[in-house]
């Protein structure tokens, strides 16, 4: 294979080949096969490229024709029903859609604040040494499985909250006129408050991560020159951090809401599957996630089916919006900081 | 100016508060890995025995393992990575490589990003539609199929990441000695790119390996041994899923234990990935 003690391409190639780089009508062969070898990987990667966009397709494509039917018999009035009866095969969305908005809006109302305070802990107080620990085993509590949120939320959560929380909840806030509404018993233990709290702490290394990684991103020289004034951290933080960074903590904070819309198993467990809009967040509901897993393998009819399969489309188109709407956040700022 | 005391002390007593509830809310996050991962440990370990590896899924109120839903878990789980990871590294090489500076690129990488946090359910409604119904049955290749495509989306943006990573010289010098595109993307660009890359299948392993909702409807349960991929197949995430919503005090230890397993098999693989990327990054 060797030619004058240099290897040459077609060599490197075809290694174990029988051709010889000085044969030229073989020689032209090998470049041949390489070019077509190069044609052909190019348009195999740029094919699975465009399988992704025909993967986002695909699926909104199906879920409209399935969801047809079941969004041409009830029309608009499906998105304003709470009704939904199997028997009578009459079905409306209105408790699942108002179970999924109000246990993602009790989930950010708590992983927000708290998150952005663990981000300020890590970027602005904790020792160096204890920083990249603090910050991976938060994130470790993105990687369990939602099914092990659920399991828990389910066996020691609920419980838990039972005797404690919503006792209290119930008891403190029972003679304020609207409160007394919002927090009416009894403590089922399972609940929309149990379901958003959960959510919650699965949202919360989502929103941590990434205004920490915003907040790193602020130019050194802007916080040194807040704290030569005679600034306090938090002033620093409130006052420079914060409105340096809004855009991608904004994005970030909607990338925990699009996983806190969709988020299935460990909502399933725990949010008792009523098909009620109550008041109470501490009664049973439903979310649309939870609707799918519980009924949909037990669905009969084609009306039912394309019932669920309408709630799962409004669902995507939901997270669909929040999502596009974080990543053209975090986007913006993204080219910020590059350029 | 004079010096206000009222002022300053104002103004350190809040730096302090802030900075006090900082601290609370680490202490607060960490609290729940604690709290979750003690149970679990609690809870699953006292049920851990070696007939959870060799016995079959009992019938209420009988004693028995997790050996069917751990060794379809297993099957799905690496179906979906040889059917994923390609399609996967094949995008991301296209939108590092071929056309970095197209718009097909970009457009794809806005359109991936959402199919990563794109909820899971959805995934499992989709491959029922184009699987399950046309098949008439459940079964282990929709399953699989399903879990596929949650893998796509990792591995294209980890394989996009670590390939932009790759300094542009070495690629200059290849082509320079005379190789075609394909030839510098595979010798040079996947090799320096490879710790990146199987860093990236690692976390996607992870995420599919606790995946419950795309296999509700698709792969199914299995009470009994089969590994019959045109029939449905048990897994644990659904394992738990039954077992721990029944009544029966044997099934609800099972689900824990299995809980465990599961717990702890993806915390090894994120951490094996993170110190894999970080080799990476210090050599």
């Amino acid at each position: 294979m060797q030619s004058g003690g240099r290897e040459t391409v077609a060599d490197l190639v075809l290694r174990g080949g029988v051709i010889t780089a000085t044969h030229s009508p073989s020689r032209a062969k090998v470049l041949d096969r390489l070019r077509r070898g190069d044609t052909g990987f190019r348009i195999l990667t740029r094919a699975a490229a465009l399988a992704v966009l025909g993967l986002l397709g695909g699926v909104i494509f199906s879920l409209v024709v399935d969801a047809l039917p079941a969004l041409q018999a009830f029309g608009f009035n499906f998105l304003i029903e709470e009704r939904w009866n199997p028997v009578t095969e009459r079905f409306g969305a209105l408790a699942p859609i108002y179970g999924t908005l109000v246990t993602s809006f009790i989930a950010m109302l708590m992983a927000v604040p708290i998150g952005l305070l663990i981000a300020v802990f890590l970027t602005e107080l904790c020792p160096q040494f204890l920083r990249r620990p603090i910050g991976i085993a938060i994130e470790l509590l993105a990687g369990i499985p939602s099914i092990i949120y659920g399991i828990w939320g389910l066996f020691i959560f609920a419980p838990f909250l039972q005797e404690t929380l919503q006792p209290f909840l119930i008891s403190a806030f029972g003679n304020i006129p609207v409160l007394s509404s919002l927090f009416a018993g009894p403590p089922y233990g399972i609940g929309m408050l149990t379901a958003g709290l959960i959510l919650a702490i699965m949202v919360l290394p989502f929103v941590t991560s990434i205004s920490r990684d915003v907040f790193e991103a602020v130019p050194p020289v802007l916080k040194e020159a807040a704290y030569g004034m005679g600034c306090t951290t938090w002033e620093v933080v409130r006052y420079v951090v914060i409105p340096y960074t809004r855009v991608g903590v904004i994005g970030g904070v909607m990338l925990g809401l699009g996983r806190a819309l969709g988020e299935t198993m460990a909502v399933t467990f725990v949010i008792g599957n009523a098909h009620k809009v109550s008041a109470s967040i501490l009664h049973p509901g439903t979310t649309i996630s939870a609707t799918i897993a519980n009924e949909f393998t037990e669905a009969v009819g084609d009306l039912y089916t394309s019932s669920l399969i309408a709630l799962g489309l409004i669902l995507f188109v939901i997270t669909f919006i929040v999502l596009a709407i974080a990543r053209y956040l975090l986007l913006r700022i993204e080219r910020r900081v590059g350029g | 100016m004079a010096f206000n005391p009222t002022l300053y002390g104002r103004r350190r007593r809040r730096n302090g508060i802030a900075m006090g509830l900082s601290v609370a809310a680490t202490v607060f996050g960490l609290g729940w890995l604690v709290l979750i991962l003690g149970v679990l440990l609690w809870e699953g370990f006292s049920g851990l025995s070696l007939a959870v590896f060799t016995e079959m899924t009992p019938p209420p109120g009988a004693s028995g393992g997790l050996l069917n839903p751990i060794i379809g878990s297993l099957i799905l789980t690496a179906l979906a990575v040889m059917i994923g990871t390609p399609i996967g590294i094949l995008a991301g090489t296209y939108m590092a490589e071929y056309g970095r500076y197209d718009r097909l690129t970009s457009v794809v990488r806005f359109i991936n990003d959402i199919l990563l946090s794109a909820p899971s359910i959805v995934v499992g409604l989709f491959i029922y539609e184009v699987m399950v119904a046309p098949m008439g049955h459940f079964s282990g290749w929709a399953g699989a199929v399903a879990l596929a495509v949650i893998v796509i989306p990792v591995v294209v943006r980890t394989t996009e990441d670590m390939l932009l990573l790759v300094p542009n010289p070495l690629r200059e010098a290849a082509t320079a000695l005379g190789m075609p595109r394909s030839v510098v993307v595979m010798r040079v660009a996947y090799r320096a790119a490879k710790a990146g890359m199987i860093t990236g299948v690692l976390l996607a392993v992870a995420r599919i390996s606790g995946e419950t909702a795309p296999l509700l409807f698709t792969a199914l349960n299995n009470q009994f041994w089969s590994l019959n991929l045109n029939a449905p197949i048990a897994s644990l995430p659904v394992v738990i899923f039954q077992f721990a919503l029944s009544p029966y005090a044997d099934w609800q230890k099972l689900a824990w234990t299995g809980a465990l397993i599961i717990t702890l098999a993806v915390l090894a693989l994120s951490i094996t990935a993170r110190v894999l990327a970080a080799q990476r990054q210090t050599s």
